[in-house]
């Protein structure tokens, strides 16, 4: 297990209306911690001096939940593509690094303190419009509803969106036309979500524009930063939603 | 905006394919012959109309897109530089402002004169009734001076790295995307911006270097 000696230059603003700076912090780790392993080392000692631990947020730290939004070295979720914070392991760094380390930057994600933004506006785009109105109870019988596998396919890999927020940090526009574009294609390309197709596009982009998310001007960055790998087709799939729903529905 | 940019990029191969008579070793016969059509046709007014107006909107909109959008983006982060993006795709509104630029110098030079003044010489040939203006010497004569053929190629440079962009992006833009012709479509992309702007590129050069005969202006009849 090979020591590493990092050199951290981290982002640390007490409140959203606090300008905020970067505090430098030598810590010691290892290549075999994860990422926020190696903030949780940063944050002991911090606390252990009495200091401040920098907030960040995390929960399941496997990858799947989203909540581990930061930017390290300029690459939302870091260096490496398809994976999140969380499961970036120290490796990838060398002994004697400096890595710098800053909350996502977007309008419409205001930064509440350090690392940690608010994403609120991404549950208020699925409250929106991000659902099926189906009435609950006992769940339907497998097959009932015959789907193709090609769109399973499809709507299943747009379904892999853990609504982290990378792509709207990633982007020049800070637009979260992917985030957006993954949800409606994940539910309005089966039947049970089709039906209610119009009026979810229009709301959810609506909703999008609302919350103060820039334009799609297609600069693909999303793609390349998303750690789920979600497709731009996604995004070109709701815009011709959008431009049928505009023009034919009465929604 | 895509809709737009659509209808420029069909404008460009008229334009462009056009304009290539500039090279004819002709004294300048069919060229001159050409521009009092496009000028003169009631058909060609009216899409020449669309056109000022849609160049006019697709800049407009243009730039209050990124003014918009720059406001959404949160800020720079301090260090590194995110994957993904290409330079063209994130400075298409200062390319279209190189381009609008252009676009007002190299109207300036021929449109306004063609247009709006009388100061070009009048030639008649045989086989073709009536006068026409001698804008071919205006442009041999323009293309004499080297600082207007180097702002030219910058125009027609930041033209085709827009383009480079643009194309494809039209087609995302409108939804027209499909993993059978998008590789089709972003080949085209890169095969159309390099053909129209070395299209136009040719022709100042052409004027500026000309082949070993000297570009006969002012023939009054041939
Ligand atoms: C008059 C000056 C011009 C300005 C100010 C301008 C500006 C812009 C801007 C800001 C964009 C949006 C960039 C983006 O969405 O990323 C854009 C897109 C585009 N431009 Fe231009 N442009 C100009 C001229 C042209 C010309 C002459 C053409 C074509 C020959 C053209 C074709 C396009 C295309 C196809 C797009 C993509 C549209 C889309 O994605 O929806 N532009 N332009
Ligand atoms: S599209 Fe990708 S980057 Fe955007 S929220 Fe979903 S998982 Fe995160
Ligand atoms: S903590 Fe859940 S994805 Fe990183």
């Amino acid at each position: 297990m090979s020591a590493m000696k990092l050199t951290l230059h981290i982002w640390r603003q007490r409140h959203a209306n606090d300008t905020g700076t970067f505090e430098t912090h030598v810590v010691d780790a290892n290549e075999h911690m994860s990422f926020l392993e190696m903030l949780d080392v940063l944050n002991q000692t911090l606390i252990e001096q009495k200091k401040e631990p920098v907030a960040f947020e995390h929960d399941c730290r496997e990858g799947i939940c989203g909540a581990c939004s930061m930017v390290i070295n300029g690459r939302p979720h870091g260096p490496l593509g398809g994976t999140t914070a969380c499961q970036l392991h120290m490796r990838h760094f060398q002994n004697g690094d400096h890595i710098w380390v800053e909350p996502f930057r977007a309008k419409a994600f205001p930064v509440i303190r350090d690392l940690v933004v608010d994403r609120g506006s991404f549950d208020r785009i699925i409250q929106a419009g991000g659902f099926v109105s189906v009435n609950t109870g006992a769940a339907v019988d497998g097959n009932t509803i015959p789907i193709e596998k090609d769109l399973a396919s499809q709507s299943m890999d747009a379904a892999a969106c853990i609504g982290c927020g990378a792509c709207v940090a990633a982007c020049p526009n800070g637009s979260a036309m992917l985030f957006t574009a993954a949800k409606a294609s994940h539910l309005g390309l089966l039947p049970q979500g089709e039906v209610e197709n119009a009026r979810r596009v229009q709301a959810m982009v609506h909703q999008h524009d609302k919350e103060g998310f820039g334009r799609c001007s297609n600069t693909y960055a999303c793609e390349a930063e998303c750690p789920k790998e979600i497709s731009v087709s996604n995004i070109a799939r709701l815009n011709r939603w959008y431009l049928k729903s505009s023009l034919t529905s009465n929604v | 905006m895509s809709l737009t940019g659509i209808f420029l990029i069909l404008f460009l191969i008229v334009h462009m394919s056009g304009n290539l008579q500039l090279l004819a070793d002709d004294g300048g016969r069919s060229f001159n012959i050409y521009a009092a059509f496009m000028s003169e046709n009631p058909f060609i007014r009216v899409i020449s109309i669309g056109l000022y107006a849609s160049i006019l909107l697709h800049a407009i909109q243009g730039i209050a897109l990124a003014l918009a959008n720059r406001k959404a983006k949160g800020g720079k982060y301090a260090h590194g530089k995110v994957a993904g993006a290409t330079w063209a795709s994130k400075n298409m509104a200062l390319l279209g402002i190189l381009i609008f630029a252009f676009l007002c110098l190299h109207m300036a030079d021929f449109w306004v004169k063609m247009r709006f003044t009388d100061t070009l010489t009048m030639v008649t040939y045989a086989g073709h009734d009536e006068a026409v203006q001698d804008i071919y010497s205006r442009v041999n004569v323009a293309f004499q001076e080297l600082w207007l053929v180097a702002v030219y190629l910058i125009g027609v440079t930041a033209l085709c790295i827009h383009l480079v962009h643009g194309f494809q992006s039209a087609f995302q833009t409108l939804g027209l995307t499909h993993k059978k012709y998008t590789p089709l479509i972003n080949a085209l992309g890169w095969i159309y911006s390099i053909a129209i702007c070395a299209g136009f590129a040719i022709m100042p050069l052409y004027h500026y270097f000309p082949p070993s005969y000297p570009p006969t202006t002012n023939s009054a009849s041939m």
